[in-house]
């Protein structure tokens, strides 16, 4: 899907990376735990859609090639981040729902989510106690 | 075993604690260098992950440290090391889903607990060696032309 459509999806406006609206994004992930998309996503090019607004969302997003930054929540990171981005050229999106309402949009208009890779605890039984 | 083959690049980088401003800036470095080389995008994607959970671990959890970057013809790797204050039981704090990471922490997004193992897991080769009150070592090897699975 493009940056465009998904912006005018969930009507986020670019904060940066404007000229890059045709840019395609194969996939979605939804965090703000970073240490979770670290952990877990496996493919480049994914969009991550955060609440998060550090300068390490951007980072995070540079080291595994992510194809763009969607903020949620009408939250904006600081001008030094967006100045960051800019050299990174990164894309950086925001709207104004909340994250639930954006995948929701987002997953509906046909946009897939990302793969997960496997973590050491998936086969532990969901009530299973932890130890 | 320390490997012998001849060095392509060496850098090291300081590592200040706290410091969240800078923090994820080294990683970043690392990226572009092994971009600048050629290296493969596998290779630069684990070795960035690497990257960011080594040095996010010793801005969150250190007094202070360095990483590491050499490459030599047939592999990459990555050290970690800090002041202090070292850990006293490896195996518990590798276990998935274990951490020590203050509130603050947390609050960035970090501190779940999956750093450690997933360092292990994006590496050929892996070592962590510490002393209480001295510090910490990692080294995360790449191994190149060596299939990942």
């Amino acid at each position: 899907m493009k940056l465009r459509e998904i912006a005018e999806l969930v009507e986020a406006n670019f904060i940066t990376g404007a000229d890059q609206a045709e840019r395609e994004v194969s996939r979605a992930f939804a965090a703000d735990l970073l240490s979770d998309v670290l952990a877990m996503v496996q493919e480049e090019g994914v969009l991550l859609i955060t609440g998060m607004t550090t300068p390490q969302v951007v980072r995070v997003a540079e080291v595994m090639n992510m194809g763009a930054v969607l903020f949620v929540r009408g939250k904006l990171p600081a001008a030094a981040t967006v100045e960051y981005a800019m050299g990174t050229g990164i894309p950086l999106l925001a709207t104004r729902r909340i994250m639930f309402e954006t995948c929701g949009i987002l997953y509906k208009a046909g946009l897939h989510a990302a793969q997960r890779k496997q973590m050491p605890l998936d086969h532990a039984l969901p009530d299973a106690t932890r130890s | 075993m320390p490997s012998r083959t001849p060095l392509v690049l060496r850098r090291i980088y300081p590592v200040a604690p706290r410091d969240l401003e800078q923090a994820g800036t080294v990683s970043t470095e690392v990226r572009r260098e092994l971009l600048a080389l050629g290296m493969s995008p596998d290779v630069v994607r684990r070795a960035s992950v690497i990257c960011f959970e080594g040095e996010m671990n010793i801005v969150l959890y250190s007094q202070g440290g360095r990483v590491i970057l050499l490459v030599k013809e047939d592999r990459v790797e990555l050290l970690f090391s800090d002041d202090g204050p070292g850990i006293a039981d490896i195996e518990l704090v590798s276990q998935p889903g274990y951490s020590t990471a203050p509130d603050w922490a947390r609050e960035l997004g970090f501190g779940a607990g999956l750093g450690i193992n997933n360092m292990e897991q994006n590496s050929d080769l892996f070592e962590i060696r510490s002393r209480v009150g001295e510090g910490t070592v990692v080294r995360a090897t790449i191994l190149l032309g060596v299939p990942f699975f």
